[in-house]
């Protein structure tokens, strides 16, 4: 990483109040994002969609979201007002969910689904919209940009509903991407053509992306840095291509849970939880790496 | 020996003649008593329509399904047959009636079965999965999604049966608990000496669990190795290694 980070968080903390007391979802989440590809791994209920979705300002009341600092280029966005965040929703920082069958509009043709999204940030014409919309689908390799245009959702494979969500949210021009499991709801052959496409575009943007998922193994592959999370907490962080020399008991658990092609076992390793890996002490190394220390 | 399960030229199709679609078309396999047999492939490659034809769920198909050399027709499926093939689904979430607790769910199966001596049996049951009797009366909202799996498996082995389909079985559940299930699944077939049919998109979940596997693509079995060939990536059809190779994801 170079430079002064794109995206620069402390603290985070995402809170729900519950008949029980209070719910911390998100638990001290500290971390800097550069022009890089950061991956973010945890199990369901370890809050990495949770801290995705802090940074966007979705966390509907009454979630409450708090942190010392959440800084986009220097500039603070959190709590912002809802007609502050939408400017940056989208127009700086985007989002491509899991599914696409959820996230496109399914009365609406595809084409005109993009314009929108991209006049209502870069503003502009109908003409260089449909221009532009044209030149994103086939930045996503689909091969007939024209006759796509004009589709409805439900005509189009899971795969390039996923490609037409990235080339969404890529027409602004976005500085960071948060992708949560782009690519879980697709098959093997099409989730390596959805990966190329974005492994491509963050390279040549130079755009910084949060890559969340389920997928340790993927992740060690199409990442740069990888943070791990478990109950709501950073609990270790390390170039991906480290992943496999991973030091903390639940990275190690989680990666021999994985039956493997490699490497055949009789029975699996099943995880062993232990309460202290919710309350211990964040690796110092970790306090180190941030810049401006942890608060 | 009689196959456990033998499938030939078979054909399943949805909706109606003039808008038919082809799901399945002509495979042909046959799996031993006591193996464990992996059906691999895309969405849409026909994959869980087979298991789901063999248990009559869809009512068009053609060729011959037979059970321990016994032939079934149409959707029909009788007492013999439920009997000896129980099926456990995907979506834990969803397979499980929401307002049933787990002793209504398991109870109900072993009425159905005419099976007597309840308490016990359920008891039995539970400790088989590994759930313990604290859980007989706990509804799904209460249990995780590792916990009603277990609860789908124990709902499938009160019938005391010998062939299990299993279709997807782990594939909603993080991967720490899909280990446990794995285990499991492996405990109660080396305990029940069971054969598993087991449909997944996992390749190392498949050469984890099976002896044999058929690679499917768009409806049609393209070919059946074993699992040796699939962990040594040395398959006869270009692809069944294209398969493995996407597995794997790497920088182009």
């Amino acid at each position: 990483m170079t430079g002064a980070p794109l995206l620069s968080i402390r603290d985070l903390c995402v809170t729900f109040p519950t008949r029980q007391g209070e719910f911390q979802a998100v638990r001290g989440v500290s971390f800097d994002l550069g022009r890089e590809r950061l991956g973010v791994v945890g199990e369901s209920g370890s809050g990495k969609s949770m801290t995705g979705r802090a940074i966007l300002g979705l966390v509907r009341p009454p979630g409450r979201v708090t942190a010392a600092r959440m800084d986009l280029d220097g500039q603070p966005i959190l709590n912002l007002p809802e007609r502050r965040m939408r400017a940056i929703r989208g127009g700086r920082i985007s989002m491509v969910m899991q599914d696409p069958k959820f996230s496109l509009n399914p009365v609406m043709r595809v084409g005109p689904q993009i314009m929108e999204a991209y006049r209502l940030h870069a503003g502009g014409g109908r003409a260089a919209a449909r221009a532009r919309a044209l030149e994103m689908l086939a930045a996503v390799q689909i091969r007939d940009p024209e006759r796509v245009f004009g589709l409805y959702p439900h005509e189009v494979s899971g795969g390039m509903g996923q490609r037409i969500m990235i080339a969404m949210m890529l027409a602004p021009d976005p500085e960071i991407l948060i992708a949560d499991e782009p690519t879980s709801a697709l098959d093997v052959s099409v989730r390596a053509e959805v990966l190329n496409i974005m492994d491509a575009l963050v390279r040549d943007r130079g755009m910084g992306l949060i890559f969340i998922s389920h997928d340790l193994n993927l992740v060690a592959q199409f990442c740069d840095r990888v943070l791990i999370m478990y109950a709501g907490r950073v609990v270790e962080e390390l170039p991906a291509r480290d992943l496999h020399a991973a030091r903390h008991p639940y990275t190690r658990g989680l990666l021999d849970s994985l039956p493997r092609l490699d490497a055949p076992v009789d029975r699996l390793a099943v995880l062993e939880r232990q309460d202290d890996w919710r309350t211990e002490a964040i690796d110092a190394s970790m306090v180190d790496a941030l810049p401006g220390g942890l608060r | 020996m009689t196959p456990m399960l033998q499938v030939s030229d078979m054909d399943v199709w949805f909706g109606p003649p003039h808008a038919r679609v082809t799901a399945v078309k002509g495979a042909t396999f046959s799996v031993a008593p006591g193996e464990s047999f992996g059906l691999v492939g895309e969405s849409g490659s026909g994959k869980s329509t087979i298991l789901r034809a063999v248990v009559g769920l869809i009512p068009g198909w053609s060729g011959r399904i037979a059970v321990e050399g016994k032939p079934v027709a149409g959707i029909g499926r009788d007492r013999a047959f439920l009997k000896t093939v129980q099926m456990v689904f995907q979506d834990p979430y969803a397979s499980l009636h929401p307002r049933h607790s787990v002793d209504r769910v398991l109870s109900e199966t072993l009425a159905l079965q005419g099976l007597g001596d309840v308490d016990r049996r359920i008891t039995r049951l539970l400790e088989d999965v590994g759930l313990g009797r604290g859980f007989r009366f706990r509804f799904p909202h209460q249990l995780s999604g590792g916990q009603r799996q277990r609860v789908a498996i124990a709902r499938a082995l009160a019938a005391e049966p010998r062939l299990l389909l299993l279709d997807e079985p782990t594939s909603a559940l993080d991967v720490s608990v899909q280990a446990e299930i794995l285990n499991l699944l492996k405990d109660l077939r080396a305990e029940h000496q069971l054969t598993y049919v087991m449909v997944s998109h996992d390749l190392a979940v498949v050469a984890h669990m099976c002896d044999r596997l058929s690679v499917m693509q768009a409806g049609r079995i393209v070919e059946i190795m074993d699992a040796a060939t699939l962990r040594a990536g040395a398959p006869r059809e270009d692809y069944s290694r294209a398969l493995i190779a996407a597995s794997t994801w790497r920088r182009a």
